[in-house]
């Protein structure tokens, strides 16, 4: 697995930044003082693979680009790889169109989790963590507390959360995306952010 | 219950315009220059008598904290840090702030950084927190339009930025030296302390880290006043609280309450109570998944404030209540944190980076009950090896989720692991 994801990963053997990408950067590095443009490693590397993702359709990190990010910012490559390699949100191999990052953590869990991962499963093919689907559309990955826990169960697509699911709302919005809608994030039932879904219990009165 | 007039968090459901002209219409942003005509020295006091205590989940005096801070520059600028890396399992209360009222978070932010003689904020975003986090990048840039941050912000004649930083997910990060390490661009391994970052923290500069509820409780504090918030909850357990109320309840959801509101009282009020009533409770973990879960003879009583858990070997933590009612598989549940921790481990300090595996592996042979009766002691031993012998304190929280299961549930376990003798002694006379 690791050899393969290393051979992948050299595959691109070219990374520039685009127009759209390079138009980001200044008000990245402005952030960090003089001498700490480091500090920017995290957002650079994200906006690589923002650009892998709007160039070639699979948000992932060549090594190439880690190596132009190091540039960017004078920084030894092996310091760019070292955080490349220890932040769970940089994808170090080509992964589907929508990546389907579904919470089983015990919050997630206790609200019916498994659920959500048996339709993935069903309506994508995919049998185990990490892969991807024949169609390339979809990648499947278990992650940790999304921080969502009273929307229970969570399933982040790219970079939206999609809340209060269960195994048909899950299937409803693969079969969704695999038709090229993008139904729109938040919860299942419909309910306003963290409040009760039939209500709210407080700030109930007028100017609130 | 707590009166609508007393909350904080008017806008916590997203029921109103997040932006700049609802928050100033809910009172946000309302005569901040002179709050900071006070001086320093008095907004620290007031912090102080407000008894506010931090809201990330360690629950220090969050005045004292900053008054650790230089009073004088010795020529290296002073940060104030805002930890908006939420990933404690049952969390989820930060994110209401950052999408919902973000603006409480910068006032707050400049208040606090004020109050510290910070010259800047960074505020350390999770990066799977994406949309929220563009809706305070957005927030940042209607306060710079509109004076209120930057140079004479809000025309207090202080100068102050604020920088929002995106994570890029690791749990580790939310520990404060561990998130000044990310925030230089380096994996999030926390350091050594002493020194402390009120010496020497991000870029080797004096540094507070404060929670994203904490910073966001200040300026209504500071308007208000100490003795408004003081009045609220219990005495050193003061003030307004948001609950995150998830798992097998009827209506799981966030709500901020007074400190102090019994339990029960919490659930049954706004998240319609225990799935099947409060007879059918089986346990509840009351501060996020770092805290001993307690059982329901003591979820009967017991209030929700720093020392009244701490009274019943849990926490408030992070106030992040778990319910989990009697269908639950409570081995398993606990099984899972034992997973969520190996798997966040950083790996630094051999105690975590071995014995969370280990302790995983174990959880899971209890689930099967493929063990000896002898190895729950054994495993309670173990947590005890990690505890207090790591770096910073994801090994105390990886030790105590399973401490707590053992001390109010180990005839489950036993109960588990004889049935799964019988279950091979019968299968092998067959």
């Amino acid at each position: 697995m690791i050899e393969k994801e290393a051979l992948e990963s050299l595959r691109v053997e070219q990374f520039a930044f685009d127009e759209a990408s390079e138009a980001a950067i200044p008000a990245i590095l402005t952030k960090y003082p003089e001498g700490r443009q480091a500090s920017a490693v995290l957002p650079m590397l994200d906006l690589a693979q923002r650009q892998m993702r709007r160039t070639t359709g699979s948000a992932w990190l060549p090594v190439a680009a880690m190596n132009e990010v190091a540039e960017r910012l004078r920084m030894p490559p092996i310091r760019v790889y070292e955080v490349a390699t220890f932040y769970l949100m940089f994808n170090r191999r080509p992964i589907g169109k929508f990546h389907l990052q579904v919470c089983t953590t015990t919050p997630c869990w206790l609200r019916g989790s498994d659920e959500v991962v048996a339709a993935c499963r069903k309506s994508t093919g995919i049998a185990g963590w990490g892969e991807t689907s024949k169609d390339g559309l979809f990648t499947m990955t278990e992650v940790e507390c999304l921080g969502a826990c009273v929307n229970a169960p969570i399933l982040q697509v790219n970079d939206d959360f999609y809340e209060d699911m269960d195994g048909p709302a899950t299937e409803n919005l693969l079969a969704a995306l695999r038709h090229g809608d993008v139904p729109p994030a938040g919860s299942a039932l419909g309910r306003q952010g963290s409040a009760p879904a039939d209500g709210r219990t407080t700030l109930l009165g007028n100017g609130c | 219950m707590l009166a609508d007039r007393d909350r904080i968090f008017t806008n916590l459901y997203g029921q109103g315009d997040w932006r700049l002209a609802g928050a100033r219409q809910r009172g946000d942003w309302g005569g901040t220059a002179a709050i900071l005509a006070r001086g320093r020295d008095a907004l620290i006091d007031e912090a102080k008598a407000s008894g506010l205590r931090g809201r990330g989940g360690a629950g220090f005096p969050t005045g004292v904290k900053w008054s650790f801070m230089p009073k004088k520059s010795d020529g290296r600028p002073s940060y104030l840090v805002i930890n908006a890396d939420e990933s404690e399992p049952g969390t989820c209360k930060d994110r209401d702030i950052l999408r919902n009222d973000p603006h409480k978070l910068l006032e707050g932010a400049l208040i606090a950084g004020f109050a510290m003689g910070a010259v800047a904020a960074y505020i350390y975003i999770r990066g799977e927190f994406y949309n929220e986090a563009m809706r305070l990048e957005a927030a940042v840039k209607e306060c710079y339009e509109a004076g209120l941050l930057g140079r004479n912000a809000a025309g207090s004649g202080y100068d102050f930025d604020v920088f929002v930083h995106r994570g890029a997910g690791a749990y580790i990060c939310g520990e404060e030296t561990g998130l000044l390490e990310s925030l230089e661009g380096k994996k999030g391994m926390p350091r050594l302390k002493p020194p402390f970052p009120a010496a020497v923290g991000l870029y080797g500069c004096p540094t507070t880290v404060n929670n994203v509820e904490t910073i966001a409780m200040v300026p209504e504090i500071m308007r208000r006043g100490a003795a408004w918030f003081s009045a609220l909850g219990r005495p050193r357990n003061s003030g307004t609280k948001l609950f995150c109320i998830s798992g097998h309840v009827e209506k799981p959801c966030n709500v901020e309450e007074e400190m102090g509101i019994p339990l029960r009282e919490l659930i049954e009020k706004h998240a319609g109570g225990v799935r099947g009533g409060w007879d059918n409770l089986l346990a509840v973990i009351p501060g996020g998944s770092s805290v001993p879960v307690i059982p329901r003879a003591i979820c009967d009583t017991v209030l929700m404030d720093f020392d009244s858990l701490k009274d019943v070997q849990s926490g408030l933590g992070t106030a992040a209540v778990i319910v989990m009612d009697r269908s639950t598989d409570i081995i398993r549940a606990i099984a899972r944190l034992s997973r969520f921790y190996k798997h966040e481990s950083c790996g630094q300090c051999t105690p975590c980076r071995e014995g969370t595996g280990w302790l995983m592996r174990v959880m899971n042979r209890f689930v099967e009950g493929r063990a000896d009766i002898e190895e729950i002691d054994t495993l309670d031993k173990v947590t005890r090896q990690i505890e207090g012998h790591t770096i910073c304190a994801l090994g105390d929280a990886a030790a105590w989720p399973v401490q707590g299961l053992i001390r109010h549930f180990r005839p489950v376990i036993e109960e588990r692991i004889t049935a799964f003798r019988q279950r091979s002694v019968r299968m092998a006379a067959d």
